[in-house]
């Protein structure tokens, strides 16, 4: 074996070689950075070039690509509060507080350095278990992957915000949206609404974006100031080591997990970051800094993400089943180059294997040195008054959001979440609980449903089932001791929040929200009992228990003392109130939904290129140079990506009517 | 079945007469995409099957069509690809410009009448059919040692990995039913992989994995001892009947299993729905689709650059990872197999569709 590991090593350390893993590099860091383009968009583009090259250089191309997208999806994450990707979620509660307050380097030093490290080890890891793997993965059967997914569950009580009851319904909430489309046991179509789009269920690019993305946008545009409220402290380098340095066991604990959640084929990676951070507030001391700018918050989701890719490796290359979107892709790319995956990974083709695996550790260290050294310059983004950015985010979510599945739909869902994020932001109502219950729904439901096909309910006295039981037990105990509100600030359940006075008029806002809430779970409950018991049992004991916690929480909110917990509207106690220079509230959403309104009438190109010009001109009061040139870059931007991935924009009504030529068609 | 023959032959000749005539007349020069782009439509999302088969073809497809076109392919996933079909359906123009690749996800909708394909294979042109097989194999621990132990798995409640009723699964689901097996079907897999890997644990004890994944994953638990092979749904042969896939001419078909089990050859209504899907989702599973209306001489400058491009080298090194060991066909077979894996009577679509509702609470859209 260790023959083959330094064959495999000196094999790689070509010329050749390293350039093509630089290139796989360079366009992952690329794709990483656009928020809302993954994997899955990088490996397509490099797929057509694979032809004529040879395995070892095109693996490590295709392993350069893989391994750093979750290293560069921090910029977004960190500088401007747009989840780069699905496994840099958790990274926006603390990262871009810490941009904020002027640290934007700092928290993009120790993301990278914690990045790098997760890869290393999941590398590591890798090189040791690759060879005896097989019966580990094979250990966990449908009881034990939904004890998993429950496990991811529990992270929401360490997540559910100063109300408990407003956490559990958001993540009732999720759940349900996350059981729209077809049901796993009938196939039959929940919540579709008639509307062709709701059959596959909203994408998960599309909720990460509205929940966080939107609400963030909004509330920068409303301060229409720069990103950044004080000038850069330091250069942030030596900080952000020194904040992964002094957390390396917490790195290493993440690491750790993300490797094993990477490894079990089924659970999905878009939930490790969740897990992870969830994990580093159970176990933290002093954890009340975690949501305002603490550095370990962004430490333990960048250590995991990176792990998470070389644990999904494992399923890949053993059984030829992807981990995640982007290995499904890894995996064409293998069959384009003639390998097969399967158990001659690591007997006949043990030398490919650990040339991947040296690959993937090589691709982190390129990537996080060049992240690293990219982290100052474009931490000045931060700098830049903000409605002159808004523009480019704006566009930059939207083509992101439609990327999930190329449909009109994807933006019209875009800003009805955005919405929804909007208010739960101004209600405190707790959005990574609603994300982690979105992600997983369909784990949750189709395992439980698979275990009790496969052992009855005598699934329960499973050993592995019984111990991931009591390791989610302890979670849920850690985390109700230590929780975490939506906007991070942790909370002993006793403290109470200033409230203006007056009952009613003061409260009717929240209460209005709260039954809204109320109103999608009856919505939810409703379609449920019109399908067949299989397809109905979950959505509507989700719905139920959301309800419950409605019921709950309804009477604290009409009659509780001033000042309850459950309590919070930002627009009467938010650090916004009464300042000057402060916009509406639906600003941001107001734009947002003209450039969907005018995609779905002249489709998205045009629209984009008008809202920029009208954003600019109205909004930001650009000069008309200014605003031709900014309008310019964004459009030849976007339709160079546009062209590289051959991918046609969303049409609107008048493309039904016209014939246009690409990209307006 | 007869009658199949005989158009497949003539139709054969004909493409071969037209590919050979257009070598040489003028009418060659009348096709040309130089400098032109084709997008090849596929309804799934990029890393699946028919992307890897798309990805695999479209270089080559660029190289031997008249005036080396870029051809680039273009996911449009949506509806269990119901939603790429239909929007090429409405959106495509017949000037060979844009291709469509369908599957057996693509065709089985389609057969069964769900309301969402508003697409009619009919209208279609076909370019290529890439057929693909599969082998059945069960556990040991039902006691079955050999094919011959064929009759142990009659009185014992089997379970199989699906990924839905109405997925490319339904071949397995009708075939099973069709030998008397007593299957659970437990829904909600990803794919056939995942289906593996639940056998794999012991949760299921049949399951069958197209031709690749069963030579590189399945072959490796046969020599262990933790799979026994059955059969193999088997390949049309020159009349259009089910015989022995090449591939494993150890491994008995589905016909032949069939008649071990019950002395009798299969045949009747619910074996003419069986080899209806069965066409749809092997032989025929993955299909390159024109538009309507496309004129003959664009149909057969890509009938010829599919036929020229299998000598090619790059085909030759990969295809056996893309395809396994099945050909792609052109011309008069690929019309052929276009023809039956789009073709089901009414009849025996409404009694699937009766029996999924009955027995697997499958409702078909509404």
């Amino acid at each position: 074996m260790a023959d083959t590991l330094l064959a495999a090593l000196s094999a790689l350390m070509t010329f050749d070689h390293l350039l093509y893993m630089l290139i796989g590099v360079t366009v992952g860091l690329v794709i990483g950075v656009i928020p809302g383009l993954g994997g899955i968009a990088g490996l397509s583009l490099l797929m057509p070039f694979l032809y004529g090259m040879d395995d070892i250089s095109a693996l490590a191309m295709l392993i350069g690509l893989v391994a750093v997208i979750p290293t560069s999806d921090t910029f977004s994450s960190v500088l401007m509060g747009i989840p780069g990707s699905s496994a840099s979620q958790a990274t926006v509660l603390d990262g871009f507080p810490l941009a904020r307050q002027g640290q934007a380097a700092r928290a993009l030093s120790a993301a990278f350095i914690s990045s790098m490290f997760g890869g290393i080890f999941g590398a590591v890891v890798l090189t040791g278990f690759v060879v005896v793997a097989r019966p580990l993965i094979l250990m966990f059967g449908s009881a034990e992957l939904f004890m998993l997914a429950l496990f991811g569950l529990s992270m929401v009580a360490v997540l559910a915000g100063r109300s408990l009851a407003k956490g559990l319904a958001a993540c009732a909430v999720g759940l349900l949206i996350g059981s729209m489309g077809g049901a796993p046991a009938t196939g039959e179509f929940r919540m579709t609404f008639g509307l062709g789009y709701l059959y596959d269920g909203i994408p998960l690019v599309v909720i990460g974006l509205g929940l966080f993305a939107v609400p963030e946008i909004s509330d920068l545009l409303r301060r229409n100031a720069s990103i950044s409220d004080r000038p850069p402290l330091g250069s942030g380098w030596a900080k952000g080591f020194r904040d992964w340095y002094s957390n390396i066991w917490l790195s290493i604990r993440c690491s750790g997990m993300g490797c094993m959640i990477g490894a079990i084929p089924g659970l999905g990676g878009s939930v490790v970051d969740w897990i992870a951070y969830g994990h580093a507030v159970q176990t933290c001391k002093n954890p009340e800094n975690f949501g305002k700018g603490d550095p370990r918050g962004v430490v333990a989701p960048e250590s995991a993400n990176n792990a998470m890719q070389g644990g999904a490796l494992l399923p890949t290359m053993l059984f030829g089943i992807p981990g995640s979107g982007s290995m499904a892709v890894f995996l064409g790319g293998m069959v384009l180059l003639g390998m097969e995956p399967g158990p001659a990974m690591v007997t006949t083709n043990l030398d490919i294997t650990y040339s991947v695996i040296w690959s993937l550790a090589l691709a982190n260290v390129m990537g996080a040195g060049i992240c690293l050294l990219l982290a100052i310059p474009i931490s000045r983004l931060t700098q830049i008054r903000f409605p002159l950015l808004a523009p480019f985010m704006i566009t930059l979510i939207c083509f992101a959001a439609f990327q999930a599945t190329r449909d009109i739909g994807d933006l019209l869902a875009l800003l009805s979440l955005g919405l929804l994020g909007i208010l739960m932001k101004r209600f405190a109502w707790p959005r990574p609980a609603m994300l982690i219950g979105f992600v997983l729904a369909p784990q949750s439901e189709t395992y439980l449903y698979q275990a009790v096909q496969f052992y009855d309910w005598s699934f329960v006295t499973r050993p592995g089932v019984i111990i991931i039981g009591l390791l989610t037990l302890a979670s849920v105990i850690f985390g109700i001791r230590k929780r975490v509100d939506d906007t991070g600030h942790v909370v002993s359940a006793a403290k109470d929040t200033d409230e203006h006075e007056g009952r009613w008029t003061s409260r009717a806002p929240q209460i209005v929200f709260a039954l809204m809430i109320v109103g999608l779970l009856i919505v939810g409950l409703k379609d449920a009992l019109d399908q067949s018991f299989l397809a109905a049992v979950f959505p509507a004991s989700v719905a139920v228990v959301g309800l419950a916690m409605a019921l709950w929480l309804l009477p604290e909110l009409i009659g509780g003392h001033r000042g309850h917990v459950s309590h919070y509207d930002s627009e009467l106690d938010g650090e916004t109130v009464g300042k000057a220079g402060i916009g509406g509230l639906w600003g941001g959403a107001l734009w947002i939904g003209g450039l969907v309104l005018a995609s779905a009438l002249i489709g998205f190109y045009l629209a984009m290129i008008l809202f920029f010009v009208a954003f600019l001109h109205v909004r930001a009061r650009a000069k008309p140079l200014q605003t031709l040139i900014m309008t310019a870059a964004a459009a030849g931007f976007i339709l160079l990506i546009a062209k590289m991935l051959s991918l046609n924009f969303p049409s609107g009504l008048a493309q039904s009517y016209l014939d246009l030529p690409w990209p307006f068609r | 079945m007869t009658d199949f023959k005989m158009t497949r032959r003539k139709a054969l000749g004909m493409a071969l007469a037209t590919a050979g005539a257009m070598m040489t007349s003028p009418a060659w020069a009348e096709v040309d995409f130089s400098g032109k782009t084709i997008e090849w439509i596929i309804p799934f999302s990029a890393g699946g099957g028919s992307d890897t088969w798309a990805r695999f073809n479209a270089p080559l497809l660029s190289k031997y069509l008249p005036g080396q076109p870029t051809v680039v392919v273009v996911n449009e996933p949506g509806g269990g690809s119901t939603k790429g079909a239909n929007l090429f359906a409405v959106r495509a123009k017949p000037d060979g410009l844009t291709l469509l690749g369908t599957s057996g996800s693509t065709q089985f909708p389609y057969l069964l009448g769900d309301p969402r394909v508003k697409y009619e294979y009919k209208d279609w042109k076909i370019a290529m059919a890439a057929p693909t097989g599969g082998v059945v194999y069960t556990s040991p621990s039902t006691g079955v040692e050999t094919v011959a132990d064929l009759a142990k798995l009659k009185d014992q409640k089997l379970t199989y990995a699906s990924q839905g009723a109405t997925s490319l699964d339904l071949v397995p689901l009708l075939g099973f039913k069709l030998m008397g097996l007593d299957v659970q079907h437990v829904f909600g897999f990803k794919g056939r992989g995942d289906g593996r890997l639940a056998f794999e644990r012991g949760e299921t004890n049949i399951d069958y994995q197209t031709s690749s994944a069963y030579i590189k994953n399945v072959l490796p638990l046969v020599e262990a001892g933790q799979a026994v092979p059955l059969f193999s749904w088997g390949v049309l042969d020159e009349a259009g009947n089910i015989v022995r896939d090449p591939n494993f001419p150890d491994i008995p078909s589905f016909p032949e299993a069939y008649e071990m089990l019950t002395g009798m050859a299969p045949e009747g209504d619910d074996y003419d729905a069986f080899v209806a899907f069965f066409i749809a989702g092997f032989p025929a599973q993955k299909m390159a689709i024109l538009p309507k209306d496309t004129p003959d001489d664009i149909v057969a400058a890509f009938n010829v650059a599919f036929e020229t491009m299998k000598q090619d080298p790059e085909y030759l090194a990969n295809k056996q990872a893309v395809l396994g060991s099945y050909e792609q066909v052109t011309g008069g077979k690929a019309e052929g197999l276009f023809e039956m894996g789009t073709t089901i009577s009414p009849q025996n679509r409404k009694n699937v569709v009766d029996m999924l509702g009955a027995h697997y609470g499958v409702k078909l859209g509404e």
